[in-house]
Formats: C-alpha cells, structure tokens, sequence
C-alpha cells in the first residue's frame, strides 16, 4: 500500500517535470520569435530609410556594384584559369600520344635489335632479318644481299615474296644496289611497287664499320603501308648496323666452327 | 581485380616479343606464349584463358585449325579470338572469322591497335 502510494508520488513529480519543462520550452520558443520579429523590423526599417534616404541608397548602390564588379572580376578569372587548365590538358594529352607513339617506336627498335643477336646461327639471323623487315617495316618483296668477298659481287641469300633466283647479282659499286652499298647509304625512293628487280625501292647497306657486308632490297611494300614513318627509318638504321653485325658474327662462327671441327678431326687423326 | 590471362599463339618469336611488349601495358593481366597451333591447343586445354591472339600461318598446326578445334570444343568456344594476318591474305582473315574469330590484326602490327582490340574484347579500360 506504501509502495503504490510512493509510486503514485514519483509519477506525478515526473508528470509534473515533463509541464515545467514544456512551459520552460515554450518559453524560450516566444522569446526567439520575439527577437526574430525585432530583427525583421529593423531589416525592413532600414530598407525603408534606404529607399527613403537617397544618399544611403546611393551607398548601397555603390556597395552592390562594386561587389558585382569584384565577382565579376573573380569569374573572368576562373574562367581565364579553366581555359588555361584546359589547354595545359590538351597539352598533356597530345604530349601523352607523343610519348606513348615514341614508347611503342622504342620498343619495336628494341624487339629489332634484341631478336637480331639473339643467335649465332646464320640461317636463324636470316629468318629473324626477314621477319623484322615484314613485321616491322611492312615490306611484301625483298631480298637479302651478302657480298662475296672474292669477287665483290651481291648475292641473293634470301627473299620474301619472289623466287630468290629471279633476283640478280650486282657487282658492288654500280647499280642503284651496289652503289648505295658501296657508298653506305641508304637509298629510299618513293614506296610505289618496283617489278624492276635492279630498281629497288629502298636499299639498306650492311656495314660492319666501314666494310660492307651486304644489302636489304625492298622491292614493294604491303597493301596497307603508303609511305615511310620515322619508324621506319630508324628501322633502317638499326637493321644497317645490327643485322650487318649480326650476319657478320654468325658467317664468322659457323666458318671458325667448320674449321674448328677440322682441326679436331684431324688431331684425332693423329692422336690414333 | 581478377587478373585476365591472355594466350598469344605465334610461332615468330619477332612477333611474339612485340605481342608481349604491346599487350603488357594493360594492368591486371597474364600474357602466356606458345610457339605454334599445337603448344597452343596443349596451353589452352590446361588452363583458364579470357583472351588468344593466334597467329594463321604456324608450323606443326595452322591458327585456322585450332580456332575450329578451339570452337568446337565446349569448354573453350567462348574464349574471344585475335587472329593475325598479313594484309594479303584476305582469305584466311575471312575464313577465321567464318570459323568464329572476334577480330583480327594485320601485319605490321601497331601496338595501339593491339590495345584497342583486347580492351575491346576483355571489357577492360
């Protein structure tokens, strides 16, 4: 019976708590709405003396102007900034194109390079020749050279897209083939196709050094390839210096290989 | 992110290097090398591949014959297929897509347009 009554006691102290705090709530709401109507008058006071008082209007003209002026000012800015932004992108755009252009340039000279002296067997280095120059350059028929030391003549050791005995022999020094080897350089004419077997239409003179070792003849190109790319020349480059090297050591191996079994054979020879 | 494994089936190591050196600039990719049809078949019967470049003319067994073997085969009929061609063999290009290759490279190949193709057909960026 205590207990319930003490209980009854708690709850209505708690009832009563919950009203004093409402009160004291809305109390609070009435004195906000109170400040914020004062502030609303003075707002609309002073707008009122503004359009009444031209001079205080003039001043909030001239406030209003210069900070349209100042914003104004600011977005000419950004926008000048955007442009700019968008122009240094356009930049490092095509900068990108360039330099992934020159990567995949880099890495077919690489390729190129590595594959040519990846071996020392001449057949291998052959093919490898034959491969660069269809795969790289593009090049449907052509022939590979090698001079003969003993009578100084270029001989057809391989070619793509023709029969290699349809390719003449050339004495080195005449001819547009022996003269370009002759002189070292390479000789690119324009990419129609050339059905004249002593008119390529480019040349690239094997050297190793000064000495010449032989020729690549390009005597037309494949269907979708009109003309020659920097690539293409760097390519010329690389197959005038490395296949020559490439070519070199490989004929040099085989034959000391040749001779090495010779002398083995004939120290075994005697030896029995 | 999953890795996509790529088989590039060529018997020119020239062309595979170069294969390799264009396609390796995709992130999250296995690139595999075989030499010809036949290592090719072998690569691809034994592992999960989601892309092959196969090249037409091979030793030991051609390009057309293992998309026609890869195609036939239920496990492997859905793995997207490069082949690569030279621009004049027009034929064999036809007959590969006729057997169900998805695209084709023409020599010289352009490592961009290598790019191109197997984002394309890997769905990748």
């Amino acid at each position: 019976m205590k207990d319930d009554r003490s209980n009854l006691f708690h709850r209505g102290e708690e009832f009563v708590n919950v009203l004093r705090r409402g009160a004291e709530f809305t109390k609070e709401v009435l004195q906000e709405n109170e400040r914020l109507r004062r502030r609303l008058a003075e707002v609309e006071e002073q707008q009122q003396s503004a359009a009444r008082d031209p001079h205080e209007w003039a001043k909030l003209r001239v406030e209003l102007l210069s900070r349209i002026t100042r914003l104004e000012e600011e977005n000419r800015t950004f926008r000048e900034r955007l442009s700019e932004v968008e122009e240094e992108n356009r930049r490092f755009a095509d900068r990108y194109v360039e330099i992934e252009e020159e990567n995949n340039n880099l890495a077919n000279l690489y390729v190129a390079s590595y594959q040519l002296h990846s071996t020392l067997d001449i057949d291998e280095v052959v093919k490898i020749v034959i491969e660069i120059v269809i795969n790289l350059i593009g090049a449907e028929v052509f022939g590979i050279y090698l001079l003969d030391d003993r009578d100084q003549h270029l001989k057809v050791v391989a070619a793509e897209g023709v029969d290699r005995t349809v390719l003449p022999s050339c004495l080195l020094g005449s001819g547009e083939l022996g003269r370009a080897v002759a002189a070292g350089e390479t000789m690119c004419g324009d990419t129609t196709r050339s059905d004249d077997f002593s008119k390529p239409i480019v040349v690239i003179p094997l050297h190793v050094g000064k000495r010449p070792i032989g020729a690549i003849a390009l005597y037309s190109l494949l269907q979708q390839k009109d003309g020659f790319s920097a690539l293409d020349h760097e390519l010329f480059n690389v197959l005038g210096g490395h296949a020559a090297t490439a070519l070199f050591a490989s004929r040099l191996y085989s034959q000391s290989e040749r001779k090495l079994n010779t002398i083995q054979g004939f120290l075994d020879l005697l030896a029995q | 992110m999953e890795r996509r494994r790529i088989l590039i089936v060529e018997d020119s190591p020239t062309m595979r290097q170069l294969l390799v050196f264009a396609l390796r600039r995709l992130k999250h990719v296995e690139l595999v090398e075989a030499q010809d049809g036949m290592d090719g078949l072998r690569k691809v019967s034994s592992d999960h591949f989601d892309l092959a470049l196969i090249d037409i003319n091979m030793p030991v067994m051609d390009g057309l014959k293992l998309i026609s073997l890869m195609r036939g085969e239920e496990s492997l009929k859905d793995i997207p297929i490069v082949v690569i061609t030279t621009e004049g063999a027009q034929e064999d290009r036809d007959r590969a897509l006729k057997l169900g290759a998805n695209e084709y490279l023409t020599k010289p190949i352009q490592a961009n347009r290598v790019l191109e193709v197997a984002r394309g057909l890997l769905k990748i960026e």
